[in-house]
């Protein structure tokens, strides 16, 4: 926990006595990008709020800079957010927009304005200081709500899924932004989002977080390779998760046929789940395969093909280069390390959850 | 093509019923007796009786929207964060009441402000002054406030519900505290219903006849009452066309002032 | 805490402040005095007596036939008419907006004297149906200004797909917009008859000698003193209204009832 910048400490909150964080633990380093992912009522967008200050927790601390700021109000904070829909004062130009927090705090004019020409150059949109809100789009909006943002210079920028009113060529853009403006100022993000591609390709550090409880945190690489459980490998990218036997150390019984595995220590005869990337899944001929399938589906989809192939009564979504056509008889072999074993999950909540986006 | 039809009844009605007789008011105003132009009848206003009763109807009516504004804005804000259903809201303030007759309602300030009415037995029970306003400006003023106090409180709640939540989290965010948000965010934002408000308590109590009829005694002469007796008593209609027509330059005003804040008419839905 | 104590208890104030007047008016309708100014007991005479009286009867009817007519006939046009402005152009639409909107926004005295020179041009009798004709006229705008936004809301494409998928224009209508736009008419049907029933200063110029509604019965009762039964009728109507009001929020909703 050492330079951390934002500690929580057994948070808990609930709304109509539902619970939606239980006992939540997490420390933020300084100068991290870190993403807090999950479907919609994960409780992502709820700490997010506790820490910008707009909900109390029931239980717990928020520690920011070694100070608890639990009961702190959001204009006492030294963190800014970037809201949902980026809730910009449509009543005020650009300028003024970006001007709001340094006027409170009653900087000089001459300091302000220099804070309006270099946020505005930071974010590309040089010369919008007099254009009004609503005339702008929906990525220049976004840009002015982060320029609002910085320009007060937290310590901590918090982002509520900010780029989701985008459509997707935008959104790839405004990710690459985002990492360079991380770069450049220096500061911590906390980034809150659905969205497991933005997550990967932004992030220092992932939180995958279900029904209120952290199910993994890790860097995009350990969250995507070596997930953790079931969720995380279903939530992240397209996967195959089989119910399978652990025989012994390297060896995994799933559907009936016996893989080679790298993973140790789960004991004998145990029952795992495995996890297997749809891209490391190798068709080949049925005498070359551990087990023989039936091609069911086929997609073409640009980079690769999308393939069903039924194989002892699972089906497997397989990824590959190569096309094999409906019907054709398919051989599934897998690389030791592509198996990827977890526990079975130990709560009910877990093996219940579902993915609604 | 048939759906440029349908707009045809409502059209012709328009014409007939709203923009002929404007017309119909403006001609009687400006003609007299013969039917020849004059400005005679706009210029009586001028009168020491007519100016006296539209200054007076301007006083009371700007002090009854003042009232009303200090009394609705808080109502709405207060209204706005209650996670009541807006419509059973709307019908607790504004329709119910209206299912007791509006001459009886002002009539029952009679009773309670009457000099042994029920307030005054209120105030004399708990040994403090007695409040004798029936019959003057005071008692109008209470009953425009009274009857047009729903007027204000709609459009102001129906802006300030409309306020995105993140947008005051923003302001607060970025340093504002709860005074400076509403100073600075809250109040602008809600402008428009303001001024909704405004034009739709000022106009009936501008040009009202009734409550100061009922609550002003006889002694109080409104230019509602003066154009009234016109029509009614005197007979004159091209005198009262005349003074309708000075009240409506108010009223274009405000129309203006109205259709200019609330471009799309959402503000005043109901 | 102090805070939402403060807050209900102005909003308290403010209901007192509407209710006042309403109460007393129920209170007075048991007075057995016939004076407002004196309490004489408790009495149900005024009730009795009420249905006796053939004045305010024949008052009452009026009242509801024009409210009831007039609100239907403000909610066909006005229903139509936010129909029909839909597919306007917007300078079109804005300028019919602002028609539709002078009665609403202009002094009542002044619609209702125009009202009065144009019948009277007209050669048209007063009596109901000129009452009529002016409050169907003052009922549009409650009408358009309900439906309007419901109109708004709705996604042009729905009706679109119901015509892709076969429907005639028509059915399309009833079956997909109708439904949709549905609250906003009843709604709208609602205030506009309100809006009716409780109006005096339109109906006091358009009405004729021989016809009285509740409204310009009291008025002329105010100097001379109002008839204890019209307390009692009062009384009566808004009960009923509320307790109707209370039944409806108290059932249970069906799944017509949106989110608001």
């Amino acid at each position: 926990m050492k330079n951390a910048l934002v500690n929580l400490v057994n948070i808990s909150k609930s709304f109509d006595g539902q619970l939606i964080l239980d006992d939540l633990n997490l420390y933020i380093r300084e100068n991290e990008f870190l993403t807090l992912l999950g479907p919609s009522g994960c409780g992502k967008t709820t700490t997010l709020r506790i820490l910008g200050g707009f909900e109390k927790p029931d239980k717990g601390q928020v520690i920011f800079e070694g100070n608890d700021i639990t009961n702190l109000p959001p204009n006492k904070r030294n963190l800014n957010t970037v809201f949902q829909k980026y809730a910009l004062f449509t009543h005020m130009d650009v300028a003024e927009n970006i001007a709001f927090g340094l006027k409170i705090k009653n900087k000089s004019k001459s300091y302000i304005d220099d804070k309006i020409k270099y946020a505005l150059k930071l974010v590309n949109l040089d010369g919008y200081e007099h254009r009004m809100p609503d005339s702008l789009s929906g990525g220049q909006q976004q840009r002015i709500a982060i320029a609002r943002a910085i320009v007060n210079e937290p310590k901590l920028l918090l982002l509520d899924e900010p780029l989701g009113a985008l459509d997707l060529k935008l959104r790839q853009d405004m990710q690459y932004e985002l990492i360079r403006l991380k770069n450049e100022l220096g500061i911590t993000f906390i980034y809150v989002t659905h969205d497991q591609e933005e997550a990967l390709t932004m992030s220092d550090t992932i939180v995958v977080m279900n029904q209120g409880y952290i199910q993994q945190i890790g860097t995009p690489e350990k969250i995507y390779n070596e997930p953790e459980n079931a969720f995380v490998a279903d939530f992240i990218g397209d996967s195959n998760i089989i119910g399978a036997t652990m025989v012994r150390d390297r060896l995994v019984e799933i559907l009936g046929a016996r893989f080679a595995c790298v993973d140790e220590g789960f004991g004998e005869n145990k029952p795992v789940d495995v996890v297997i990337r749809p891209e490391d899944v190798e068709l080949v001929s049925p005498a070359e395969g551990t087990i023989q399938g039936t091609v069911t589906h086929l997609i073409f989809k640009g980079v690769h093909y999308e393939m069903e192939v039924a194989a002892n009564g699972y089906e497997w979504l397989v990824h590959s280069t190569k096309m094999h056509e409906v019907g054709s008889q398919v051989g599934i072999r897998v690389d030791p390390f592509n198996i990827q074993i977890m526990n079975k999950p130990e709560s009910e909540d877990e093996e219940a959850a579902h993915i609604d986006e | 093509m048939n759906k440029k039809l349908l707009s045809a009844p409502f059209i012709f009605w328009s014409v007939l019923f709203i923009l002929v007789p404007l017309c119909m008011v403006f001609y009687y105003g400006l003609t007299d007796k013969t039917g020849a132009f004059t400005l005679n009848n706009i210029l009586a206003i001028a009168t020491q009786e007519h100016s006296k009763a539209l200054w007076e109807s301007i006083k009371l009516s700007l002090i009854s929207t003042v009232i009303c504004f200090l009394l609705a804005y808080p109502l709405a804000m207060i209204l706005s964060h209650m996670n009541t259903n807006k419509n059973s809201f709307i019908v607790l303030i504004f329709i119910l009441p209206m299912w007791m007759n509006f001459l009886l309602r002002t009539l029952a300030w009679q009773t309670l402000l009457e000099k042994t009415g029920v307030i005054n037995s209120v105030l004399s029970f708990l040994h403090l002054p007695a409040l004798n306003i029936i019959n003057t400006p005071y008692a109008i003023v209470l009953g425009m406030v009274y009857n047009f106090l729903p007027f204000m409180v709609l459009p102001i709640y129906n802006v300030l519900v409309k306020i995105d939540v993140n947008v005051i989290n923003a302001a607060r965010d970025l340093g504002a505290n709860s005074f400076q948000t509403f100073l600075k965010i809250i109040f602008p934002l809600s402008i428009p219903g303001v001024i909704s408000g405004i034009t739709m308590v000022f106009v009936p109590a501008l040009t009202t006849f009734v409550i100061s009829k009922i609550l002003g005694g006889s002694k109080i002469l409104l230019i509602g009452n003066v154009i009234e007796q016109e029509f009614t008593q005197t007979g004159n209609w091209h005198l009262g066309s005349g003074l309708s027509i000075v009240l409506m330059l108010f009223i274009i005003f405000n129309m203006v002032i109205s259709a200019v804040t609330d471009k799309d008419g959402e503000v005043n839905a109901l | 805490m102090m805070k939402t104590a403060a807050k209900k208890i102005y909003i308290a104030l403010i209901f007192i402040f509407l209710y006042a007047p309403i109460a007393t008016l129920i209170v007075l309708s048991f007075n057995a005095s016939k004076t407002r100014a004196k309490w004489g007991g408790f009495t149900l005479k005024w009730y009795r007596s009420l249905f006796e009286n053939e004045v305010i009867m024949q008052a009452l009817w009026n009242t509801l036939a024009i409210a009831f007519l007039s609100a239907l006939a403000a909610t066909l046009i006005g229903t139509i008419a936010c129909l029909s402005m839909q597919c306007m152009k917007k300078r079109n639409r804005t300028i019919l907006m602002g028609i539709t909107n002078i009665p609403m926004l202009n002094a009542e005295i002044v619609t209702g004297i125009s009202l009065m020179l144009l019948f009277i041009s007209l050669g048209i009798k007063f009596g109901f149906l000129t009452i009529l004709l002016a409050h169907i006229t003052f009922n549009i705008p409650y009408v358009i200004l309900s439906v309007m936004p419901r109109m708004k809301q709705l996604n042009p494409h729905t009706y679109e797909a119901a015509l892709d998928l076969g429907a005639s224009q028509l059915t399309a209508f009833f079956k997909v917009v109708f439904p949709d736009i549905l609250p906003g008419i009843l709604s709208g049907f609602l205030m506009a008859f309100t809006m009716s029933l409780d109006d005096f200063i339109i109906t006091h110029f358009t009405k004729g000698p021989g016809i009285d509604t509740l409204s310009t019965k009291i008025y002329t009762e105010v100097k001379k003193g109002i008839k204890p039964e019209m307390y009692a009728l009062s009384a009566i109507i808004f009960v009923s209204v509320l307790i109707l009001l209370i039944l409806v929020n108290y059932t249970p909703k069906r799944n017509g009832n949106h989110k608001a």
